[in-house]
């Protein structure tokens, strides 16, 4: 398993224009499947356009103690792209008069940034309803340091989100790296401890499911009830809900399935399970979200693919609710990611 | 036309039968759905019988279809092995049970 970011690698795909080069070429451009834009065009879906603003996503840099092979990030130790507390002050004003119910905070591990406590403190005042960090489990074991993560969740009524890609050790240390599966399961212990995922407890502990390899996710409720039976059996672990999220062709991912000979077969499985009710509760129709360096896009993949949004404001510095909100979503092939099935989005499943 | 009996790539083409009989086709495919959805057995045990037949029938669509089922469903590849013994313990206990019959046959024939 790699332990560099595609960029230290000097990895071809780490160039995000060859990225959208690849999602364009072959299977799409010589028609042997419709593009995702013909595609939402079948049912009068094209342009996206975005309802209701809900959820603020805040990358807070790509640093990240794992390299996961299926990071749509690149995240990694070598990534040094870390908000700074500059930008932060930008956020917090946007945090404080925006209409959305949800600030989500990621990474990388947003816990890696220095000024991450600080920052939640004071977004914590904003009294926003539903406050995520979407945390991997390992940090709070990586460092005595974080080790104390799970009573600063608690007494700021975080919603934690954490990623497992399965109950069994080999199949997420596969993913995640040798030593993942027994630090996330300390991890998890950890935040029960304190209260969090416990029935009946309004400290939130969701847990996120992402394939770990070229197959889509099965469905979310069978795969709830066998995590938690598992989970509780093995090691005495509660959660709440599991979301379960499909892996976008992008980034590691894409690497992975080229490299495994998948792509097409992984792309040809993403089209054919295209569902056009998913469409239209995808995620970046409620959400925006923002990078480390202060730019707006319509979901975290979009950034990760440098698209940023077709509006006039583009950065938090002149953000503009009502502006943004009157924008086209970008859209490419990779977004059949977010249609397949049940749909998927950083909240799981959406039809 | 391809230069193999097997092409990993047809499997994408299976709903394409429909095309030459629409009727039939539809009720076959009406029919398969119905029979994996959640019933008396739950669609994670289907999915495992269904691994065990693909490899006791050898077809390789069946057995790269219920391979990625099984992995979308979180089944292990422990009990994905423990499915296909149980194909190959059927099937070679066919062939054995049939040793009943040369051993009746032996014993009619011989003085």
């Amino acid at each position: 398993m790699a332990t560099k970011s595609l960029k230290a690698r000097n990895n071809d795909l780490a160039n995000t224009q060859r990225q959208l080069e690849i999602l364009s070429n072959g299977i799409f451009a010589d028609g042997e499947l419709p593009t995702f834009g013909d595609k939402i065009k079948e049912t009068n879906q094209f342009p996206l356009r975005p309802k209701k603003l809900e959820i603020l996503q805040i990358n807070v840099g790509y640093m990240c103690n794992q390299v996961c092979a299926h990071c749509h990030v690149d995240a990694g130790p070598d990534r040094k792209e870390i908000m700074t507390q500059e930008t932060m002050h930008q956020c917090l004003e946007v945090i404080r008069k925006t209409g959305a119910h949800t600030l989500d905070l990621t990474g990388g591990a947003p816990e890696m940034n220095p000024n991450f406590r600080w920052f939640v403190e004071e977004a914590a005042k904003a009294g926003i309803k539903d406050f995520i960090v979407r945390s991997n489990l390992t940090i709070i074991r990586a460092n005595k340091k974080y080790h104390d993560l799970p009573a600063f969740f608690k007494k700021h009524n975080i919603h934690v989100v954490s990623s497992m890609p399965h109950w069994t050790r080999g199949k997420t240390d596969k993913q995640r790296g040798d030593g993942v599966f027994d630090k996330s399961i300390q991890a998890l212990k950890d935040l029960n401890a304190v209260g969090y995922g416990m029935e009946g407890s309004s400290l939130k502990l969701d847990l996120v499911y992402n394939p770990s390899g070229a197959f889509l996710p099965g469905d979310q409720m069978a795969l709830e009830a066998d995590f938690k039976k598992a989970l509780l059996e093995d090691f005495g672990i509660h959660f709440h809900n599991l979301f379960a999220i499909t892996n976008l062709p992008i980034s590691r991912f894409l690497d992975y399935l080229i490299a495994s000979d998948n792509y097409e077969d992984y792309m040809y499985a993403l089209v054919e399970a295209y569902n056009p009710a998913a469409v239209e509760n995808v995620m970046c129709t409620n959400t925006l979200s923002v990078s480390w360096d202060g730019w707006l896009y319509d979901c975290d993949f979009n950034q990760m693919l440098n698209l940023k949004v077709n509006s006039k404001v583009k950065h938090i510095s002149e953000y503009n609710e009502e502006l943004l909100q009157n924008r086209n979503i970008i859209i490419n092939q990779h977004c059949y990611g977010c249609t397949a099935g049940a749909g998927s989005s950083c909240q799981g499943t959406v039809a | 036309m391809s230069k193999n009996y097997y092409d990993a790539a047809d499997l994408r083409k299976f709903g394409k039968i429909t095309e030459w009989s629409e009727e039939l086709g539809n009720k076959f495919f009406e029919y398969y759905g119905k029979v994996f959805e959640e019933g008396a057995l739950t669609a994670r045990e289907k999915s495992l019988i269904a691994l065990a037949v693909a490899h006791t029938e050898q077809c390789p669509y069946c057995i790269d279809a219920y391979t990625k089922d099984g992995l979308q469903r979180g089944i292990t590849k422990e009990e994905m092995m423990e499915a296909v013994h149980v194909g190959a313990a059927i099937k070679s206990g066919a062939t054995l049970v049939h040793g009943v019959q040369m051993m009746n046959k032996v014993n009619k024939l011989e003085m």
